[in-house]
């Protein structure tokens, strides 16, 4: 066995990488709850691809079939519908996974310097994850697919000048069709899988070669053993981390589990009723909402009125809204990275963002009268839907946290940090 | 935590907060009365189905053969369940063609193969309970919970026919407690003039079936029909319970194992 392996290490740096990389990377060892989540987006990601390639040889990207291939799966194809459930929780927990993994960012400054790309790289992956899934999402063909379809698409059409044309190109059809179905195909199992699997690769690459951040957001390279010249606080990815993470693998793998096999349409946030109706061109459903992951930015592009007769407004300040994280290591001006050691400020709007994200979240998946109207009688208000005004108070205020940033982070109380980690 | 604690009952309120808009008629339905387990219930079910919907309707993706799931030999099948001359391994369908159908009845019948996944149980229950004689409708017919509804009451000689007893009130509050005292299906409307109207079912031409026997062969049907809208249900969630026992034991384990590793850490 050592043979073989000396004989591949001449050959390729198979032991080199395993050390650099795995049994020799020296992670702080004071992660904590927020941690795991780093490793389980990774998992959902092998657990996409492989339900994903078992639902390709069953699935027919073409409109008369692909709503009855989605059926055929759940029915004929033997286990098929435990790959198609979990494919299609998959989808939802890969979001949970990214939205829990960014937020953890938040809290512990991790993408301070000398993280920014690491961060830059996380939210292209992110943008990526969203195509990926806005893709798939037209796939099983039913009214919400086709429709969901249809409105984003259109959203590109408010564009000026070349509006019309763009959709059109997007579409390759003057309304979503099977030409649709054929391209978002592609998209969906080769284009962005690809796309997706190399910037991960770069993701990782970037965090090691800067280190990993930890709670206390302090550096570990800043103090390590003479001798060994390892960091004192670090302890090797491999094997601690490695079952740190199996514990965390398994209690996921009950959440998933407890969701495909008893709740897997999470009534209806992750499979919606109407998306069990064939895709039909002439009949517009009366409620079209994405699916929750994309609420809270459905939301704000609602929230915005058209002005100067047209609504593009409300699609830039979609876009600006996902836009907006990249910039995050450039807005945070805090003398500390970690939350333990921010002031009030900090946290107040941080309290105002999280806020912001869920309740947008909620109105966008709602219809605009779930709240009802202002009275009449109240001035300016009157009339108007108290859920669109409500969005867009919470719209300005999700920016004010990015517009703010650079004046609050500087200006907070901060506590000092530690020289060294703390670890019980 | 404490971020996480406040964030989630800012969720939890928008979540819950009650409708404040109230638009439209509002129909109070009953909870469908059927258990998934059992398969007396599922094939009484079918055989409903087969005998009364699956003229019009298809089930395209529902196979005859399937329903071996349900407790019944291929020969059971065979010998009652497929009035066509369908194959076992054949799937639901009608001679009936999409034409025809939107001819006679204005809109072709929805193939009803996952359509107990689209209405969900408890309005399919209600639905097929609610239908009433209408002289003003095309069929003869119509629906409480779905108004102006293109099908006539095709089991109408089990459960006879109903008319609707319509009464007005002066304002809501008087409507909503007339509704309350209802037991069953009611709808509670406005009208105009600020009027509120209730609307309750009552039995006019008794069928067949006591009205007890016609719930329990609607709720059989139901039954069917979410068994055939998902029929590897009863199978997931078998499946799941062993799944979690697995992860239960590895999560032991697993965690014992990292107790171990990290005794050395400090």
């Amino acid at each position: 066995m050592s043979k073989l392996l000396a004989w591949i290490d001449d050959r390729f740096p198979l032991t080199a990488l395993w050390k650099s990389q795995v049994s020799e990377y020296y992670a702080p060892k004071n992660f904590n709850f927020w941690y795991y989540f780093g490793s389980l987006a990774l998992f959902v990601l092998v657990l996409q691809i492989v339900t994903g390639i078992f639902l390709t040889m069953n699935y027919k990207p073409d409109a008369a079939r692909a709503f009855e291939s989605v059926e055929y799966i759940m029915r004929d194809v033997d286990w098929g519908w435990l790959i198609r459930y979990m494919h299609s929780t998959g989808a939802s927990m890969f979001f949970i996974v990214v939205y829990l993994h960014m937020f953890r960012g938040l809290l512990y400054g991790s993408y301070r310097k000398p993280r920014e790309l690491l961060w830059v790289f996380g939210c292209l992956i992110y943008l990526c994850l969203m195509a990926e899934a806005f893709f798939g999402y037209l796939l099983p063909w039913g009214q919400m697919s086709y429709w969901g379809a249809q409105v984003i698409v259109n959203l590109f059409s408010s564009i000026p000048v070349i509006g019309d044309d763009l959709a059109l190109w997007i579409r390759g059809d003057y309304t979503i069709s099977d030409i649709t179905l054929n391209r978002f195909f592609a998209f969906h199992v080769i284009a962005l899988p690809l796309v997706l699997l190399g910037l991960v690769a770069a993701h990782l690459i970037a965090l090691h070669e800067v280190g990993s951040n930890n709670p206390d957001g302090v550096e570990i390279k800043h103090h390590k053993d003479p001798a060994t010249g390892h960091p004192l606080d670090g302890i090797p990815f491999h094997p601690y981390y490695t079952i740190k993470d199996l514990v965390g693998v398994v209690v996921f793998l009950a959440v998933f589990t407890i969701i495909v096999c008893f709740l897997p349409e999470v009534g209806g946030y992750f499979l919606e009723a109407n998306n069990f109706i064939p895709a039909n061109p002439l009949q517009t459903p009366e409620h079209i909402a994405p699916v929750w992951y994309f609420t809270p930015y459905y939301a704000m592009l609602r929230a915005v009125p058209s002005m100067m007769g047209t609504q593009v407004w409300g699609v830039i300040v979609m876009g600006v809204s996902v836009l907006v994280f990249f910039a995050l290591p450039w807005l945070d001006r805090g003398k500390v990275k970690s939350i333990r050691y921010r002031g009030r400020l900090f946290k107040a709007w941080l309290a105002v963002f999280v806020v912001c994200f869920l309740v947008l979240g909620y109105l966008g998946v709602v219809p605009v009268t779930v709240w009802g109207q202002f009275p009449e009688s109240w001035p300016l208000l009157g009339t108007a839907d108290r859920a669109t005004v409500v969005s867009r108070v919470l719209t300005v205020a999700y920016f004010l946290f990015f517009i703010l940033m650079p004046w609050y982070t500087a200006r907070d109380k901060t506590l000092p940090e530690p020289q060294r980690v703390t670890f019980q | 935590m404490k971020m996480i604690a406040i964030a989630l009952a800012v969720l939890l309120a928008a979540v819950a907060a009650p409708s404040l808009a109230s638009e439209g008629p509002d129909v109070h339905m009953a909870p469908a009365p059927i258990h998934r387990l059992d398969n007396e219930s599922l094939q009484r079910g079918a055989r409903t189905f087969v005998n009364y919907c699956l003229t019009c309707h298809t089930a395209k993706y529902m196979r005859y053969k399937r329903l071996t799931d349900i407790g019944l030999s291929e020969q059971d099948i065979r010998d009652s369940l497929i009035l066509t001359d369908a194959k076992i391994g054949d799937t639901m369908t009608v001679a009936l063609s999409a034409a025809d159908a939107k001819a006679w009845f204005g809109a072709a019948p929805p193939d009803l193969s996952v359509e107990a996944r689209v209405r969900g149980v408890d309005w399919l229950y209600n639905y097929m309970t609610a239908f009433y004689r209408d002289p003003k409708s095309a069929t003869g017919w119509n629906n409480l919970v779905f108004h102006n509804v293109g099908m006539p009451h095709v089991l109408s000689e089990l459960q006879g026919s109903n008319k609707a007893v319509v009464t007005e009130f002066e304002d809501h509050e008087k409507a909503l407690a007339a509704a309350i005292g209802v037991k069953g299906l009611v709808e509670l409307a406005p009208a105009p003039g600020d009027k509120w109207i209730v609307t309750t079912l009552e039995t006019d031409t008794p069928g067949t079936q006591s009205q007890v026997q016609y719930e329990n062969t609607v709720a059989d049907l139901v039954n069917y029909m979410d068994y055939m809208a998902e029929p590897a249900k009863n199978h997931r969630i078998r499946l799941g319970m062993y799944a979690l026992l697995f992860l239960g034991i590895l999560f032991v384990f697993a965690y014992a194992l990292k107790r171990e590793y990290w005794r050395d850490i400090h």
